[in-house]
């Protein structure tokens, strides 16, 4: 076994007298597709953002490529490889298609102050580059056509999308999908399971996603983690989760 | 060309328009309001005057000098107000704009106190003053069309977004709070060198309001705006001015139509482009030679 992209070692997170997560643990192997999921206000995004360090874990270690990340702060998340989406959708809304993808491409930009108040060479070359890769990180996802309208204007599917854009343009290892398929119908589910395959091949990431479909994580994840009230109840591959009984009992339901 | 009453005009609109650029940046790109910002200008106006008088210094050293001191405490003063949250920081900045008002009224021995500084040399003159605003100008909108003004804009659309994609909120928030201060102590500094006379009241809540509410008016997020906005809000009163008591109330009037008539402000979220106008000036005329042809 190679060692995991993604480990938390008995991770705790409290808000006050409520554990939201609680001694959880979890290994995500580089290049996976990494199922998580439970239901309502099972602590799910809450282990996101500890990862993000949207929130800083009360207890436990969360390790990514072997690097301590525990304390670590959401921009330093983004610079270390880590990129994730929302489950309510936060674009910049004011602001132009590409003008969102600009802004995560411009993690990786070069030039300095000086550069900019006084538009250098340099400053005239790396502006440029980064509205080219931004434009391709579109073409990637299909809205290189919808460039320059608002991202508030988009449809809700092409707003997940753009979602998805904007964080593979911080270039991530890793990256977190804050239930993608939220607010779908079947067939727009499938199109996603798709089209996160495709990312999958054109990118060299590792996913770990939260998902309510049960269709889209047995059609994408290759393991998964399932949760109830912050605990763990059953981890390992979809086809041991099916199995389990506790998680039939619990989440999926007798009828399958 | 220009009358002295013109001039004094022109200048009073190029010093507002500096200062308005600062808030511009601060408020329209990064959501932060400031009701202190005439604090700033006030360090700038007092630091340039001390140092023209009592030092002798060159005017754009003096100039220089007052736009750093208020860049300097903004980084202060920012580094322990920063985090706060909307409402909270804005209050910070409203409490720390009267301190220095009242510390101002209270350094008799540098400052003269109430009874206000004299004696700064006459040096913005009209031709000053309107190359330092195009130089302000050009300088801000670099400034908001690089990666350091796109991550201000994606800090004000979506905070927690923003800090995902890699944008380090605290010092981009810092960095636009100190520079909306040394465009107001830019701003004071120039100010100073044409009253020639400063007192510690010229820079009061009210002055700091003003800035904030031609900002708004101008359109948040538009540099054009804010400039379109401080001609009107300065030169309003100067139109009204037969009118004298009257004219506060025009202020007023005209302040609450444009924000029921476009809430966005003047240029909300857009630059004024001349392209575009000259497109749309073309439009109308092919429109009309479009009709006539068909009729």
């Amino acid at each position: 076994m190679s060692e995991p992209i993604l480990e938390m070692r008995n991770v705790e997170k409290r808000f006050g007298g409520v554990r939201a997560i609680d001694n959880f643990s979890l290994k995500v192997e580089p290049g996976a597709i990494y199922g998580l999921i439970g239901p309502n206000g099972a602590g799910k995004t809450t282990i996101f953002n500890t990862i993000t360090g949207i929130y800083q874990a009360d207890a436990g270690q969360i390790l990514f490529e072997g690097r301590d990340i525990t304390k670590i702060k959401p921009h330093e998340a983004a610079e270390a490889g880590i990129a994730r989406t929302f489950q309510n959708i936060r674009l910049f809304g004011n602001l132009t298609v590409q003008m969102n993808v600009v802004i995560a491409c411009n993690m990786h930009s070069s030039y300095h102050l000086g550069d900019a108040l006084f538009r250098t060479p340099k400053y005239r070359r790396v502006t440029e580059e980064t509205g080219e890769r931004a434009m391709e990180f579109l073409k990637a996802v299909g809205l290189e056509d919808k460039a320059q309208e608002r991202a508030s204007s988009l449809p809700y599917g092409h707003q997940r999308k753009l979602e998805i854009a904007r964080a593979m343009a911080t270039e991530p290892r890793l990256l977190l999908l804050d239930e993608p398929a939220a607010g779908m119908n079947a067939d727009e589910s499938l199109e996603l399971v798709e089209f996160i395959r495709e990312l999958k091949e054109k990118f060299p990431i590792t996913i770990l996603m939260i998902e309510h479909h049960m269709d889209v994580v047995t059609n994408l994840c290759d393991a998964c983690t399932v949760l109830n009230f912050g605990k763990t109840l059953a981890s390992g591959t979809m086809k041991e989760i099916k199995e389990n009984p506790e998680v039939v009992e619990a989440y999926l339901g007798g009828d399958e | 060309m220009l009358n002295s009453f013109q001039e004094g005009v022109l200048i009073i609109c190029c010093v507002n328009v500096i200062a308005v650029l600062g808030m511009s940046v601060l408020t329209g790109f990064t959501r932060l309001f400031s009701f202190g910002n005439a604090g700033f200008m006030s360090i700038g106006a007092y630091a340039a005057a001390i140092a023209s008088v009592q030092f002798h210094l060159p005017f754009p050293l003096a100039v220089l000098l007052g736009a750093v001191a208020a860049g300097v405490i903004a980084y202060i003063l920012g580094s322990l107000t920063i985090r706060l949250r909307g409402d909270y920081f804005l209050i910070s900045c409203l409490g720390f704009g009267e301190c220095v008002r009242v510390l101002f009224n209270y350094t008799r021995d540098l400052t003269g106190g109430a009874n206000g500084y004299s004696g700064i040399p006459y040096r913005t003159t009209g031709i000053v003053a309107l190359g330092c605003a195009i130089v302000a100008f050009v300088v801000a909108w670099n400034f908001i069309h690089s990666r350091y003004g796109q991550a201000l804009s994606a800090i004000r659309e979506n905070e927690v977004a923003a800090a995902t994609n890699g944008i380090n909120v605290v010092r981009y928030k810092k960095m636009s709070f100190v520079f909306s201060a040394v465009y107001a102590g830019w701003a004071g500094a120039l100010y100073a060198h044409y009253l020639q006379f400063i007192t510690p009241s010229l820079f009061n809540l009210g002055k700091s309001s003003e800035l904030v509410i031609t900002t708004v008016l101008g359109g948040l997020g538009s540099l054009t705006g804010s400039v379109m906005g401080t001609i009107i809000v300065q030169i309003l009163p100067e139109i009204f001015r037969s009118m004298s008591e009257y004219r506060m109330l025009f202020y007023g009037i005209a302040v609450v139509l444009v924000i029921l008539v476009r809430p966005n402000g003047l240029y909300g979220y857009r630059e004024f482009s001349l392209k575009r106008c000259v497109r749309s000036i073309k439009n109308i005329g092919r429109t009309k030679r479009g009709k006539e042809s068909e009729s």
